[in-house]
């Protein structure tokens, strides 16, 4: 079951090495992993997907909070979730294949990012869920290649962790 | 000031009076800024991980963080077992490595090793410090993380350039305070009152004692939870001593390698009260099972060890101290009962069971119950790993000693460092090492540094030229090629090895003369060596 972890930690060398290391030593399995500052410049958040049980997954909390930089924890449930990814994909594109294209971006809200005589790149920041259809969706016009960010999450409303 | 200067001035801020350790490149700054600090005294080991370990013995007996201090890369590299074994064990330590010059890391350089990426896995902390100014706050908050919530290693990389570097201004801060690192001290009123509940409620209780009691000082409070409410005790490896052997209510050691009704006791309670223990596969086998049978009350400073091996219906989190004093308060007093006595008289049957014994050779474990009725109250023995790890945990009877062994990691070669640890903290307390000739061998260099300091160890060295406890697993049909590549041929003969080092020593082969050896052994002046001849066949089963 994929489970959505986001952990607030100090923005210091070396944290991100002992996340991974945690997971890799305890024989969790990352599904992706999002690293970025957040309003305090002190302070990183680290969106995890994390592929595990409910039991297995306590164990994951735990031990991310015996990390000393690590300031909060806390899975995040589903349904009270607002998670994004981006993805930016270049795909074939010639004169003939262009306009259909831009159809499948117009109905997917996708931008164009760069252009050239035989491809496109586009942007487009969703679910995952939405971005795997996308991705689907222009798999036929070739694509050449393509990097996701994995998922970054806050809580819906006004809670904060 | 200069970095190195920093460091120096910081420890003696931290209360340290004393460091093991092992000079080289790297470190020479630091160690010149020690040679002009008399207050912290220094032992030069033989090599880097018996630091680690003799770090580990002067904590345990003193309650005060141990300091090593060794050069990078190689230095580093062979404290990495010292610092794992302290981990496995949640010893509180602060290891300080030399490292090549900043702007040189990550250029392979002479001597550079990774040392912070190293010990990730199995240090509670690390800090590799890029600036001079930073030392004072570093050192600080090392010592407070090493010392609170579990207790762990924390290493700190110092750059050579960085020990040379001059400070700005020097200040240590008198309290550290980390928004990230807050530790649980007093367990949940609630859960408190759900634990009183329980064993009220509770026909067969069972308390099962650990490490983290002593990690916790609470060696006082425990007693009197036990005494209070009559609950038989089982301690695991790391728990031994924490009653004495012959306390009625002192039923030994659980696990694979303990006490047949230490383990009866747990099987057939109706409550098991963990306290500050984490039962790894060596002493719960089955930890699901037993967790069918029996209700479980877990209490543990690290919420993490609740859940891990053994799913608690009642767990609580803080300090063992603080939440066995809460729950003293509101415990009446209750008897023990039927369930009691029974426990008490196997026990009794199996302390003083009839022994095998071979013509010409020792069995260990006459020597040990010899030896325990020998001892002073507070003698601390150091315990090393293998056959005669469980020998001694089955046999040694101790009164108000510290019984020290390398519990978690299972590092053959702790005894003897540690040994030295504890007398350089108590040079006036009884101290024992009890060893195999495999993990004598892995540490006897350091009888130099015992040597050095005129150090009074007694050793008991079983001999039977083999990897014993590896040798009796394989004798076991799992391993149909049965023993191999455990033979200990090409030992040297230890007397002259002790001989060599200037310490007295006596070779046993005969348990007649056992009384005497002992005594002569107990009251000789300085270190002695005891070498006892052991039969290869003589097993832990015995």
């Amino acid at each position: 079951m994929k489970q959505t972890i986001s952990v607030l930690v100090e923005n210091q060398a070396g944290i991100l090495n002992r996340i991974t290391g945690l997971f890799s030593r305890r024989a969790f399995n990352i599904d992706s992993l999002a690293v970025g500052v957040t309003d305090d410049p002190a302070v990183s958040r680290i969106t995890i997907i994390v592929d595990s049980g409910n039991s297995e997954m306590e164990q994951v909390e735990k031990q991310l909070n015996k990390l000393i930089e690590v300031i909060k924890v806390r899975t995040l449930e589903e349904d009270k979730l607002i998670g994004r990814e981006l993805v930016l994909v270049k795909v074939n594109a010639n004169a003939k294949t262009r306009s259909d294209i831009m159809t499948i971006c117009e109905l997917t809200g996708a931008k164009v990012a760069d252009i050239s005589p035989t491809s496109l790149t586009l942007e487009l920041s969703d679910t995952p869920d939405r971005i795997s259809t996308f991705e689907a969706m222009l798999r036929p016009y070739s694509i050449q290649e393509l990097a996701r960010t994995g998922m970054i999450a806050l809580q819906k409303g006004s809670g904060k962790i | 000031m200069t970095g190195a200067q920093a460091l120096v001035e910081s420890l003696k801020l931290a209360n340290v009076e004393h460091m093991f350790g092992y000079a080289g490149a790297t470190i020479c700054p630091a160690v010149d800024a020690l040679a002009n600090a008399p207050e912290i005294g220094y032992t030069l080991v033989r090599t880097e991980q018996n630091a680690g370990h003799m770090a580990s013995g002067y904590y345990r007996v003193t309650g005060k963080v141990g300091v090593c201090m060794v050069t990078s890369g190689p230095g580093a590299t062979n404290l990495i077992t010292g610092i794992a074994t302290a981990y496995m064990d949640s010893i509180p330590m602060v290891a300080i490595t030399g490292q090549v010059p900043s702007h040189l890391l990550g250029r392979d350089i002479f001597q550079e090793v990774d040392i912070t990426g190293a010990v990730a896995p199995f240090s509670k902390h690390s800090y590799l410090v890029k600036d001079a100014n930073d030392i004072p706050r570093v050192v600080a908050e090392a010592f407070h993380i090493a010392s609170t919530g579990r207790p762990g290693p924390v290493l700190i990389d110092l750059p050579i350039d960085i020990q040379e570097q001059e400070l700005k201004e020097f200040h240590y801060p008198e309290q550290v305070n980390l928004r990230s690192y807050k530790p649980s001290v007093r367990g949940n009123d609630l859960q408190i009152k759900r634990v009183v509940a329980a064993i009220e409620a509770a026909q067969r209780p069972v308390i099962c004692a650990g490490g983290g009691v002593f990690l916790s000082h609470a060696e006082q409070e425990l007693l009197e939870l036990a005494e209070r409410t009559h609950i038989p005790v089982v301690t695991t490896m790391m728990g031994l001593s924490l009653l004495p052997t012959e306390h009625p209510l002192n039923m030994g050691m659980l696990g694979a390698h303990g006490n047949v009704y230490a383990n009866k006791a747990v099987a057939k309670s109706d409550l098991l009260i963990m306290i500050g223990c984490r039962v790894a596969d060596r002493a719960i086998l089955s930890p699901a099972e037993l967790a069918k049978r029996t209700a479980i009350v877990h209490i543990d400073v690290d919420p993490a060890e609740i859940g891990k091996n053994m799913k608690a219906a009642i767990p609580v989190v803080g300090e063992v101290k603080a939440v066995i004093s809460q729950l003293l308060k509101r415990l009446e007093k209750r008897s023990g009962g039927e369930w009691l006595e029974k426990l008490q008289h196997f026990r009794r049957q199996e302390l003083t069971r009839p022994l095998p014994s071979r013509e010409g050779y020792i069995f260990p474990g006459t020597l040990l119950r010899a030896l325990g009725d020998k001892l002073r109250y507070n003698a601390a023995v150091c315990v090393d790993v293998g056959q005669n790890q469980i020998w001694a945990c089955k046999h040694l009877k101790l009164g108000g000693g510290r019984f020290l062994t390398s519990g978690g990691l299972g590092t053959m070669g702790y005894s003897l460092p540690a040994a030295v640890g504890v007398k350089v903290a108590q040079p006036e307390r009884q101290t024992v090492v009890i060893c195999g000739d495999g993990s004598f061998q892995m540490s006897m260099n350091e009888l130099a540094a015992v040597s050095a300091a005129g150090m009074d160890i007694k050793i008991v060295l079983f001999q039977n030229n083999i990897l014993g406890l590896v040798h009796q697993i394989q004798s076991t049909p799992a391993y149909p090629a049965g023993p191999f590549g455990v033979s200990l041929d090409g030992s040297p003969d230890f007397s002259v090895i002790a001989d060599a080092y200037g310490i007295q020593n006596r070779t046993l082969s005969d348990e007649a003369e056992l009384d005497e050896a002992l005594d002569e052994m107990l009251s000789s002046e300085g270190s002695y060596l005891l070498i006892c001849r052991v039969h290869p066949d003589a097993t832990t089963n015995d």
